[in-house]
């Protein structure tokens, strides 16, 4: 851990938020919250999906007005009425959903909206030099006149930093900088977060995951159900008193035990899965168990994203066979994969999981709709209104009632909700690409057990992680993929995490 | 559940404060507006409206838009008036032609109007050309298929004298103190009735609003988007078909100019009524009100003698108003 703190005064605070509360019609987002950050420090944020960490972050960017305290930053007390005005006054973020014009140059996404000027013209001479200079302090390698469009989400994510950068930010937020990110890739994150804690920035590090946040933070506070809970030295902490913190009770075990063993029957052979269009699978052969999890790691373009969307009809099938139960099937098209009882839980739960306009009723019977359909095509509202009821009950979603658009539920709940979307279909295969992705820690196990739930009812699980820890935590056996193939097949008891990068980068 | 502060209220509701103060208005300019003979046009001219707004709203939930509706509504229109006209009129324009039962020439023409809406859909379920330019297309080929149709059959002059059998279906009604019930009223509401039972208690109609609301998403849960939408823009075709009909049965006359513009009045009504442009948003209920204050407007302000092109001039802006609602509700809730 860096200790080398320059702080001239140890008591001042860089950005000071207190006592900030935010109400919105019928809830409680921010109950009386401190957040108090010093220069040349990592201060984490934390706390479950709903703790109110984001809406402290849109008060401090001025995309909520705070209703109660007040926001000292270097010592002037400030009101931002907007992110811009906050980016122009010091104050920085690099978002999790990374909002770049993909179509422009890096330069220009750097410099958006302020480009420097040669009379009426845009001067790219010194944009491109100033550029080149933050990227050089920084030591990050990419070309400012490449598009942001051709980068790969690690390196738009350093373009985002040199912004903040840029702007001569005294504090930089970081919003789950690390969710798609290799272990390598990381490992140079922290680097150039190191660099910017040692230039006098206070970060604020929100993140879910808690290795990474003991690993790289001096200071912690912890949110919980819009309320302060906690704030001190993350020397004093270790991974369960973090997770007692957050959860606010006691979490003995972080990964739900598992009673049965997976059978030697075989329910699914894959032999040489192709895809046809580029970047896809290039050859992949497994097999999987009745009651197994099999885990899937692999770095980032590894393909495993890729390898279980071809399986289920998502993508063009090039070559190789599927044989379910010794049964050749085809998967051509989701349709035909969800009737031979396959179903998929996608990584980007916004893009391809939820209908955002849409209630939690439709959201849990669409992929099951044929079942509620008379042969005139005439929906049964009874039975649609007990399964909802059962996705509400069963996974515990958090929610007003069924009428309510999953917009409005925080991502843990919409998971829960997708999750019981495919568990009404009664999967016997069932593909879970990041499941816990962007999911607070309570939420986690719960999604946990119910995987585990599924393997013990004799459901054959494909579950893709980037995540060691539960990778190795929850799965029986785990295939690792490097490149479009898979690289080896091993068991998840016996195995070390070098082993699986080891494999993992086999084909690179 | 939860309840609202009042600007929100407000800034929800406002096009139709917008309407009711416009309403108000044209009541205190002449108060004689309100009668029941009023409301009773104002029905008769929404009951076929009402049919296109439905109809086009299928596309619109899907995340498409319709420009091509108008002139099939007017192909409709042309096909029923050349096929159904007196057969005691001598300047029939198939002289030779035996007076056929009336629902054949209208089961006809919708038929060719799903047809060209089935090739409307295949174009933008399918081959994934973008909704705007694929109607765009299309109306300009069912105009000028019409045009030259009504060229041959007529020498361009309106296509008038139609059949009492024909215009009796859409004209004939009850009238109670004043208060004209006709017939297309009642299609009208069996066809809403119709629309809003396939939205709302059918897979086509849940498909359709998966459709719009993630198409990616639905692509996974199964749903089977070209089929779905293509039954959607076939249900669209019908109606425009239906509507038609009614439409040139009611007015007794048509030419190759019959529906054009009408999209436009449909599309408007639906975005009035609370249908998003962005697709998957979107009820019957909106619709029909979207409708009726857009006919009481303009049916009012004609009424009080507003210059016509200052009527424009509102139901654009009523127009403007309500996009820039839609609008402000979908930049809320991301």
């Amino acid at each position: 851990m860096m200790t080398q703190l320059k702080v001239q005064n140890p008591d001042s605070y860089l950005l000071e938020m207190n006592g900030i509360s935010k109400s919105f019609p019928g809830v409680k987002a921010l109950d009386n919250v401190h957040l108090k950050v010093r220069p040349h420090t990592v201060h984490a944020l934390m706390g479950e999906n709903g703790a109110g960490k984001s809406t402290l972050m849109k008060c401090l960017f001025g995309i909520y007005q705070h209703d109660e305290g007040e926001i000292i930053f270097n010592n002037e007390k400030i009101h931002f009425r907007n992110p811009r005005q906050a980016l122009d006054n010091g104050v920085s973020m690099v978002h999790q959903e990374l909002n770049q014009v993909q179509e422009r140059s890096v330069m220009e996404n750097i410099w958006l909206g302020r480009f420097p000027m040669k009379g009426i013209v845009v001067d790219r001479k010194k944009m491109y030099n100033d550029t080149k200079k933050i990227f050089d302090d920084l030591s990050i390698d990419i070309d400012p006149n490449a598009l942001v469009g051709s980068l790969s989400v690690s390196q738009r994510q350093m373009v985002e930093i040199a912004k903040a950068v840029s702007s001569n930010a005294k504090i930089i937020v970081f919003d789950e900088p690390t969710s798609s990110l290799t272990e390598v890739e990381v490992k140079h994150l922290f680097r150039i977060i190191d660099r910017l804690r040692n230039d006098g920035c206070g970060i604020i590090y929100i993140s879910h995951k808690l290795e990474e946040i003991l690993e790289i933070s001096d200071e912690v506070t912890v949110l919980r159900d819009g309320k302060w809970v906690y704030t001190g030295s993350s020397k004093d902490l270790d991974i369960d008193k973090l997770i007692t913190l957050i959860v606010g009770r006691e979490l003995t075990n972080r990964f739900p035990s598992r009673k049965s063993k997976p059978s030697d029957e075989i329910i699914l052979r894959v032999e040489n899965l192709a895809g046809e269009y580029m970047p896809t699978v290039v050859d992949a052969s497994f097999e999987l168990r009745k009651g197994e999890i099999l885990g899937v790691a692999g770095l980032m373009g590894s393909r495993r994203t890729e390898t279980i969307e071809t399986l289920f009809g998502l993508r063009k099938r090039k070559g190789g066979v599927i044989k379910l139960k010794g049964k050749q099937i085809e998967n051509n098209n989701p349709r035909e994969a969800i009737s031979n009882g396959f179903a998929l839980l996608t990584e980007e739960r916004r893009e391809t999981g939820i209908f955002p306009t849409l209630d939690i009723t439709f959201n849990s019977i669409i992929a099951n709709i044929d079942n509620y359909t008379n042969k005139f095509g005439i929906l049964n509202e009874k039975k649609i209104a007990e399964d909802t009821k059962w996705v509400i009950d069963t996974l515990s979603v958090k929610t007003p009632g069924s009428k309510t658009k999953i917009q409005n539920l925080s991502g843990g709940n919409q998971q829960k909700v997708i999750m019981g979307r495919w568990l009404l279909t009664e999967p016997t295969i069932m593909l879970l690409d990041e499941p816990t992705r962007g999911i607070d820690v309570g939420a986690k196990y719960d999604i946990y057990e119910l995987i585990i739930e599924c393997a013990e009812k004799g459901n054959a699980i494909i579950f893709i992680s980037s995540e060691m820890p539960e990778l190795l935590g929850i799965s029986d056996r785990i295939m690792v993929m490097s490149n479009g193939r898979v690289a080896g097949i091993v068991d998840a008891k016996t195995t070390t995490q070098e082993e699986l990068l080891r494999l993992a980068s086999k084909y690179l | 559940m939860k309840s609202k502060s009042i600007k929100d209220i407000l800034t929800n509701n406002a096009i139709y404060i917008v309407l009711l103060l416009l309403f108000v208005t044209i009541i205190i300019i002449d108060p004689s507006f309100l009668s029941l003979k009023n409301a009773g046009f104002i029905l008769s001219q929404s009951a076929t409206r009402m049919i296109f707004a439905c109809a086009i709203a299928g596309p619109i939930v899907l995340g498409g838009t319709d420009l091509s509706a108008g002139r099939l509504i007017g192909l409709s229109g042309l096909i029923t008036a050349s096929l159904l006209q007196a057969p005691d009129y001598i300047a029939r324009v198939f002289p030779n032609l035996p007076q056929l039962p009336i629902w054949l020439p209208i089961i006809l023409a919708m038929l060719i109007c799903a047809l060209f809406s089935l090739i409307h859909g295949y174009l933008v379920a399918k081959l994934k050309v973008a909704p705007f330019i694929a109607s765009l297309g299309m109306q300009l080929v069912v105009y000028g298929l019409m045009s030259v149709y009504f060229d041959a059959v007529s020498d361009s002059a309106p296509i008038g004298v139609l059949d009492a059998r024909f215009t009796g279906f859409a004209q004939n009604g009850i009238t109670i103190f004043g208060f004209r019930f006709q017939f297309i009223i009642l299609y009208a509401v069996i066809i809403v009735a119709l629309v809003w039972f396939i939205w709302n208690k059918t897979k086509l109609g849940k498909n359709m609003f998966a459709i719009g609301g993630n198409i990616e998403a639905a692509t996974v849960s199964g749903v089977n988007i070209v089929v779905n939408m293509l039954a959607i823009y076939v249900l669209a075709g019908l109606l425009y078909g239906f509507g038609g009909a009614l439409e040139v049965a009611r007015t007794g006359s048509a030419t190759n100019a019959l529906g054009q513009g009408y999209e436009l009045d449909a599309i408007a009504s639906c975005v009035v009524g609370g249908v998003s442009m962005r697709g998957g948003i979107g009820t019957i209920k909106g619709i029909i009100t979207g409708v009726l204050l857009f006919q009481v407007i303009s049916y009012g302000l004609v009424y009080i003698q507003v210059n016509p092109y200052l009527v424009y001039f509102i139901k654009g802006l009523i127009i403007l108003i309500a996009v820039v609602i839609d609008t402000k509700k979908y930049i809320k809730k991301k």
